[in-house]
């Protein structure tokens, strides 16, 4: 625990002392400031006309009109900026050979690995609970649903968690910060993508195709639905990025 | 303290390490020297558990390497080749970091720091970006890395390369003075670097272990026993050779650079004898030396193949 302690407190030092960190959040909080005002402006014309007619009031959902497709677009924006944060983790130890001093020191690659990802979770928390502000004006001016939207954001960070659990194991694979970037995305967009697929395929493959797709499973959260094998689908491709990273840490030691 | 039995490493169809073996004694520096590409980093790579060996054994403070490699790490501290540094980090955040992977407890954490600081020669530089320090201290800060959790064992891969004369000596200062409780092994091309600091070498060349053993053993058990004298004049004529050839004993007087080799028959010593005749004739005398092989000799002779093993 102490160890996995020190590389955490390392790896989050280095995403603030340098300016990876900075760029990325505010890049990050840019976009999705951008998202948030169109989206607002958005609804706030639309419950005007509405307004106009009793039917349609009803339908006024702030959750629905401003958070739903809010949450979508910042999925997307993870899916640019996570390969970005990730891909310096393992990649820099290997080019600058610190990964030396890693592997010869008391202190077991499991531990490295969390380290590594836990500080790079923390980096996505402290993005998304930024754009917490934005919250602070929809609840001053209207009556959102709060579960609904903790629940969205549940969803991004287990999505964000996901995809950084990949983008760790693209940058084990590389000592190259760039090509684990690249590696990175083009997986994830490939994930998020797989539902296209279904489409036109078989009554088997639509389901499956359908299950791996990072799109599908994180509809429902937005929506403020919360279904455990959506979190178990995050987790377990977390889990799976991690445990491919442990892999090919651990074959240093047979080849 | 250190063991190695058979050792070989194969990289694909190359072989780094073929079936080494020597044994470094408690308390003793040993050189591994070798010419560039003879497999010293490979074969202190797999001491410190960086890389698994294709054969053989490696025992490391009775730990092996190969069963045991989490208490060979507690016990060892390793320079690397190139120095493990985090260029945007300061000295004192480094070393903080080391302390907490070699586990240092957080009592002592501060104590060991301030001590490395201090025996490395790092106070100057404490607070400031490890890449704005120059190539002399961030060696330093090399070495105070592997030293911060006190370890009984130092593997220090090349720790002088790169450094003024003025630092290798200090480096060199550095590390007899670490000397004493701890076993020391370092790897070097620089055959001074062994005579200077080591009480012992292990050369290898393509691999293959060449020669080892301490430098009396070495120099001993290698050197072809030659009487005789090389020496230099300041007027170095036929006439003078003709003289020492005439001297009771000699067997041999060959012109060389400005002098002669003069050759005579082991067991005697006719030092004195050449002396009285180049000061009597007046030859002027430049330089004087024995004949026989030095370390120095043995090493050249065998990293350039001549040597068999």
């Amino acid at each position: 625990m102490k160890n996995i302690w020190a590389v955490f407190k390392k790896e989050t030092k280095c995403y603030f002392t340098s300016p990876v960190a900075y760029v990325v959040i505010f890049v990050f909080l840019i976009l999705t400031g951008f998202f948030f005002h169109s989206l607002i402006s958005w609804f706030n014309t639309q419950s005007m006309q509405m307004a106009q007619n009793p039917y349609y009031m009803q339908q006024i959902n702030i959750n629905q009109m401003v958070y739903s497709p809010l949450f979508h677009n910042i999925s997307i924006i993870l899916l640019l900026v996570i390969p970005l944060l990730t891909m310096r983790l393992l990649a820099e130890e290997k080019k600058i050979k610190t990964d030396e001093l890693l592997y010869t020191s008391p202190i077991s690659v499991l531990q490295i690995i969390l380290g590594k990802y836990l500080a790079a979770l923390f980096v996505l928390f402290v993005m998304l609970a930024l754009t917490g502000v934005y919250s602070l004006f929809t609840f001053a001016y209207g009556n959102p649903e709060l579960p609904a939207i903790l629940c969205g954001y549940l969803g991004l960070f287990l999505m964000g968690a996901a995809f950084m659990g990949v983008g760790l194991f693209f940058s084990s694979l590389t000592e190259n910060q760039i090509v684990a970037a690249v590696l990175t995305f083009g997986s994830l967009l490939l994930f998020w993508i797989l539902n296209w697929a279904a489409f036109s395929a078989g009554a088997f493959w639509k389901d499956t195709l359908n299950y791996l797709s990072f799109f599908q499973h994180f509809d429902d959260l937005t929506r403020g639905i919360l279904d455990t094998s959506d979190l178990v689908y995050y987790a377990s491709f977390a889990f799976f990025g991690l445990f491919l990273t442990h892999s090919v840490l651990q074959s240093r030691r047979w080849r | 303290m250190i063991e190695v039995k058979h050792l070989t490493k194969k990289y694909g169809d190359l072989v780094a390490v073929n079936d080494l073996n020597f044994k470094v004694e408690k308390g003793h520096i040993w050189g591994l020297l070798g010419p560039n590409a003879a497999g010293k980093t490979t074969t202190m790579r797999i001491l410190t558990g960086y890389l698994p060996a294709t054969d053989g054994q490696a025992t490391v403070a009775d730990f092996d390497v190969f069963e045991q490699p989490n208490d060979v790490k507690k016990v060892i501290g390793y320079l690397p080749e190139s120095v493990p540094l985090y260029p945007e980090m300061t000295v004192t955040e480094y070393l903080g970091f080391v302390a907490d992977i070699k586990q240092i407890p957080k009592a002592k954490k501060r104590e060991a720091i301030e001590k490395t600081i201090v025996t490395s020669g790092l106070r100057s530089v404490r607070g400031r970006l490890i890449k704005n320090i120059s190539r002399g201290y961030r060696q330093r800060v090399g070495i105070a890395q592997a030293l911060i959790h006190d370890p009984r064992i130092l593997i220090l891969d090349e720790p002088t390369t790169g450094l003024d004369p003025a630092q290798i000596i200090e480096i060199r200062e550095l590390i007899k003075s670490l000397k004493g409780e701890r076993t020391i092994i370092l790897s070097t091309h620089i055959l001074a670097e062994v005579t200077q600091t080591c009480d012992g070498a292990v050369i290898i060349n393509d691999g293959f272990l060449m020669a080892s053993g301490s430098l009396e053993e070495l120099t001993a058990s290698f050197a072809v026993k030659k009487a005789g004298v090389h020496i230099r004049l300041r007027s170095a004529s036929a006439e003078a050779s003709a003289l020492f050839k005439n001297m009771a004993g000699v067997k041999d007087v060959r012109p060389q650079d400005g002098g002669f080799t003069i050759e005579w028959s082991p067991g005697a010593d006719l030092r004195d004898d050449v002396t009285r005749l180049v000061v009597e004739k007046d030859m002027g005398l430049l330089e004087m030396r024995p004949l026989g092989m030095n370390i120095e000799d043995l090493y050249l002779k065998i990293i350039s193949g001549g040597m068999p093993q």
